[in-house]
């Protein structure tokens, strides 16, 4: 299997958004929509991997960064008076995301660094303190709209940029998790103290782990304002993040394909339990419950293999066993 | 200055209550190493037990009164007990071995599964909870008031705290849970029963949280499926903050929180409240990992 | 075992999520499709569910009574969990898959913001229930109310306090997450300044709490003439009963969030001294009124309380202007419900202004001797 993406991978996949995007009206609104939804939550999912599942990082502050980038970069188009469709849009809505994405980093080297004292419950319980800060600190300002919510923020998201975003998440961290650099973050999730002893810098790694997982939740933030158009401090609150947490374990910690699945399915069951009206939280709790224990790895366990499916599927004798997985 | 002894009353009263949710937690925790997150729902729980059970008990006994209070008490303390016992049994047994998130997210969805499903059978909608304990004005003043909820909330408090330091630390049930919280393994090898340490020891939080769920009624007379969800979140916050794993610890974090946030909620802001609390939670971790009364553990190679 | 059940669950979930893409749409002609997006569950499912239950009753009486047109009112409810995103989900659902006629909802503002743009783009009339905030209407002119916006009852709140009561001196206890609570309470602080009077102290709460001792603790020392609570009853009965433990005894008054059965129910003899604008009382001798009351409480065996009734409203209000439009296209029934003059709900006699808002008349109530009573209505 090969280990990097190629950057090929990343410039057919920014091609195939945008063509599917020129014909993203034929989806269907409402599908289009969830569609959308899985998209962010990819991209939510997929930067707290990098947090929980690669560096082991206990982080349940995620709902915070998203809020960050999603006020950050609402700011700047409102203000700017940008409306969808024209073509000042296009630049305009990429400078606010990133905006909104380093506002967010900004903030993960802050929550960042308490990583470095404390570790499992303890920094959950601070990650999740910080995230209700930020979204307290929100609610407080009253040009922010403080509880009446931020209205009027115009619909630029759209299919292109949505996936676009989430196939330089996927290429950003996979890439940076396969590289021999990126080995680090594996070696101080399983041993931190073994890690320092071999040399690798689990200060640096962390916190690489921290900005670069809040920016890209800061974009999906961003992403997620300008699609719902209206956002309001409450969206933001630590049950959020629990979601978010729920995908990443659901997918298997530090299986970016089973956090990518997972995060879909996750967006797509409540949906599709629709049927079942106010049964379908209880339904929804109850799978999580009966996934957890039968599946404690996560649905989809440490990595995916493609190959064993392939010959499973196509009926071929598996080689013999490789040991454990 | 009567307004700042006013102000001291009130969060040491609104505090006991948070500290007879941490101490649940704080047991569990001592004991498994991990966040128990569906304990403020087995606290909601314990207060609809006690809504449903009230009427029928009065009627039985014949009146409200200590008697009431007491049986009523009594009756949702065995009834969260024994779905302690079984939440344990189901969904975190089979986990133990697992990595902590495997575990916490099995507890969120617990948490999940009483919530919705306590809006399904008992509806969204407030219930008035049944005035169990008469409530009288101990001191009422102009300017000081101090009723008998207050003192009644802090002085159970106190005394489960005393309780449960003395099954703790002079039982051998207390033993054994001190050894299991010690080493798990090495505890197992001189012949104690693990899984019964256990589940004595969630039906041992459990009870408390429903304890605490049939005070917190009598004060607040307000619940829903819903009211576990923030004072779990402060208690959680309070136990952490006292040294989680520590009873006396658990009651000092309750106390601290509960002061922490009247004051700042009387003389500073209550926007900022929620803020404040976490952000000294914060500093204190930041400069005492293991809270205010917690034993400092430093880790293995 | 462990790896069959996970199987098993996984393809469970594919059979599930295969006929959630392949199901949906159409419904049959001789019905008209009416959507509901609604808190079912979440954190505010006590609004939601009360909202509806009033419209489930205005659908069977209409039907019961002919239907709409010659033909039945088919009610699809989707919930919304409490979420506005979960609202914009179930609205598009409702709009392009269901394709119904015209959408109902939502009680909280924050979800209506969310949903209202795409009732709008699609042509399709929304009438909110209960969201109060001016902003919802604004979304275009399919958007309607049947409830009070913030800065009228705000202002009929201050008058009442000014006028009515004599309080020159006031204090306010709001609720800080919450958009309703924060837009009342800003509109009533307008008015009453104007008026003369002067708030001497805000102080604030976030929904959920329970403990208002310390907030109360500082108003008191205050010593505000009256205190003016602009949020749910959820909250507000347990504020008044604490204040009253701190022997704060000048009126309370608040919005028509604190209008249910509970509110007594919870507070108990604290709430004597306390008044609430609202726009119906379910004692109320008037027939309509009595006669909702009636059936309400012999179908739920629970009074109903004013989401209920707005709920009612809400759905009759669109059948009426579904039958004056002598169509189910979008664009007719929203000039009809433009059109709704003088209509006869139970939350008073309703007119719809060219902002699209509800004008109807407010009453405000009394509690005394820990009974509803009603005061006095003021006209708009």
């Amino acid at each position: 299997m090969k280990r990097h993406l190629s950057k090929l991978y990343l410039l057919l996949a920014l091609v195939a958004a945008a063509i599917i995007a020129r014909y993203q009206s034929s989806i269907g609104p409402y599908y289009f929509q969830i569609i959308m939804y899985i998209g962010i939550n990819v991209i939510l999912a997929s930067s707290l991997n990098l947090i929980n599942g690669f560096a082991g990082q206990f982080s349940l502050g995620h709902a915070g960064f998203m809020a960050l980038g999603a006020y950050t970069s609402a700011v700047i188009t409102t203000s700017l008076h940008v409306s969808p469709g024209t073509a000042a849009s296009y630049p305009v809505f990429a400078l606010a995301l990133i905006c909104g994405g380093i506002v967010a980093s900004v903030f993960g080297l802050l929550v960042g660094i308490p990583s470095l004292r404390l570790k499992g419950d303890y920094l959950a319980i601070t990650t999740l303190g910080l995230g209700e800060i930020i979204r307290v600190i929100i609610q407080s300002l009253n040009f922010l709209g403080a509880a009446r919510g931020f209205t009027g923020i115009a619909k630029l998201s759209n299919f292109f940029w949505v996936y676009a975003v989430v196939a330089i998440v996927i290429f950003t961290i996979a890439n940076l998790v396969r590289s021999t650099y990126g080995r680090g973050f594996l070696a101080v999730r399983d041993d931190e103290i073994a890690a320092e002893a071999v040399g690798v810098d689990a200060t640096r790694y962390k916190i690489i782990a921290f900005t670069t997982g809040a920016f890209f939740a800061g974009i999906a933030g961003g992403l997620y304002a300008h699609f719902v158009t209206y956002i309001n401090p409450s969206q933001f609150g630590f049950l959020r993040s629990f979601e978010i947490v729920v995908m990443v374990v659901v997918g298997g910690m530090g299986n970016i394909a089973g956090v990518i699945l997972a995060a879909a399915l996750l967006t797509i069951l409540p949906e599709a339990l629709r049927a079942v009206a106010q049964y379908r939280m209880v339904i929804y709790a109850l799978l999580l419950i009966i996934i957890m224990i039968s599946r404690p790895q996560g649905l989809f366990g440490q990595r995916i293999d493609w190959g064993r499916i392939w010959r499973r599927l196509s009926k071929r004798p598996s080689p013999p066993a490789e040991g454990k997985t | 200055m009567s307004e700042l002894l006013q102000q001291i009353i009130n969060g040491v009263s609104m505090g006991s209550i948070y500290a007879l949710i941490a101490l649940g937690y704080t047991m569990v925790y001592g004991i498994l190493r991990f966040i128990n997150f569906a304990h403020g729902d087995v606290f909601m729980v314990g207060a609809f037990v006690g809504f449903f059970v009230a009427p029928v008990v009065a009627t039985l006994v014949g009146g409200s009164g200590l008697a009431t209070a007491v049986l009523v008490m009594v009756i949702s303390m065995a009834a969260c007990a024994l779905l302690g016992v079984t939440i344990e049994k189901l969904a975190y047994r089979p986990l133990r071995s697992r990595p902590k998130l495997t575990v916490l997210i099995t507890a969120i969805g617990v948490s999940l599964f009483l919530e919705y499903g306590g809006q399904l059978v008992f509806g969204p909608d407030p219930k008035p909870f049944p005035a169990l304990i008469p409530s009288i004005m101990i001191v009422n003043s102009r300017y000081l008031v101090l009723s008998s909820n207050s003192v009644v909330v802090i002085g159970t408090a106190l005394v489960l705290m005393i309780v449960l330091r003395y099954i703790v630390f002079h039982t051998r049930m207390g033993t054994a849970m001190r050894a299991v919280s010690f080493d798990h393994r090495a505890a197992s090898l001189m012949g104690i029963n693990i899984d019964s340490v256990i589940s004595f020891t969630f039906a041992l939080g459990s009870g408390l949280a429903a304890a605490a769920a049939i005070l917190y009624g009598s004060v607040y007379p307000s619940i829903n499926p819903l009211m576990g969800l923030f004072p779990g979140l402060k208690a959680f916050i309070a136990a952490v903050l006292g040294g989680i794993g520590n009873l006396t610890g658990a009651v000092v974090g309750g106390l601290i929180i509960g002061l922490l946030e009247t004051l700042v909620t009387g003389y500073i802001s209550p926007v900022y409240r929620d803020a404040i609390s976490f952000a000294v939670l914060i500093l204190i971790l930041l400069f005492r990992p293991s809270g205010i009364l917690g034993r400092h553990e430093a880790e293995k190679v | 075992m462990r790896r069959l059940i996970a199987w098993l669950i996984l393809g469970a979930a594919l059979v599930v999520i295969g006929l959630w893409i392949g199901c949906g749409g159409g419904g049959n002609t001789s019905e008209i499709l009416i959507g509901e997006y609604s808190a079912m569950t979440g954190t505010t499912a006590t609004f939601g569910q009360s909202t509806h239950r009033g419209l489930m009753m205005a659908v069977d009486e209409i039907n019961a009574a002919g239907g709409v047109l010659g033909k039945k009112i088919h009610l699809l409810t989707e919930d919304t969990q409490s979420r506005p995103e979960e609202a914009a989900t179930a609205v598009t659902k409702l709009i392009t898959r269901d394709r119904v006629k015209a959408v109902i909802g939502e009680v909280s503002s924050s979800r209506s913001l969310a949903a209202a743009p795409i009732c709008q783009a699609n042509g399709v009339p929304m009438v909110s229930n209960a969201s109060t905030n001016p902003e919802v209407t604004k979304k275009g002119d399919y958007i309607f109310r049947v409830c009070y916006i913030d800065p009228f009852q705000g202002e009929v709140m201050a008058r009442f306090a000014f006028s009515t009561l004599g309080i020159r001196k006031a204090a306010i206890l709001k609720d800080i997450k919450n958009d309703y609570s924060v837009g009342l309470a800003q509109y009533f602080e307008e008015t009453f300044q104007k008026l003369g009077g002067e708030i001497i102290a805000t102080q604030a709460y976030s929904e959920g709490d329970i403990d208002f001792k310390a907030q109360l603790t500082a108003l008191k020392a205050t010593e505000p003439e009256a205190v003016i609570v602009p949020g749910y009853y959820t909250e507000a009965a347990l504020i008044v009963k604490q204040a009253r433990e701190l022997n704060m005894t000048m009126p309370f008054v608040g919005g028509d969030g604190w209008d249910s059965a509970k509110l007594v129910e919870i507070g108990g003899a604290s709430m004597n001294n306390t008044y609430y604008s609202t726009a119906y009382s379910a004692d109320d001798p008037d027939s309509v009124v009595q006669n909702f009351v009636h059936k309400y409480t012999a179908r739920y065996d629970d009074k109903p309380d004013a989401f209920a009734a707005l709920g009612y409203d809400a759905g009759l209000i669109l059948f009426d202007a579904v039958k004056r439009a002598g169509s189910t296209e979008g664009a007719k029934i929203r000039d009809a419900l433009t059109a709704t003059r003088d209509f006869r709900g139970v939350t008073g006699t309703i007119t719809i202004d060219s902002d699209r808002n509800a004008r109807k008349p407010i009453v405000i109530i009394a509690v005394v001797n820990g009974e509803m009573t009603y005061k006095e209505t003021i006209q708009p």
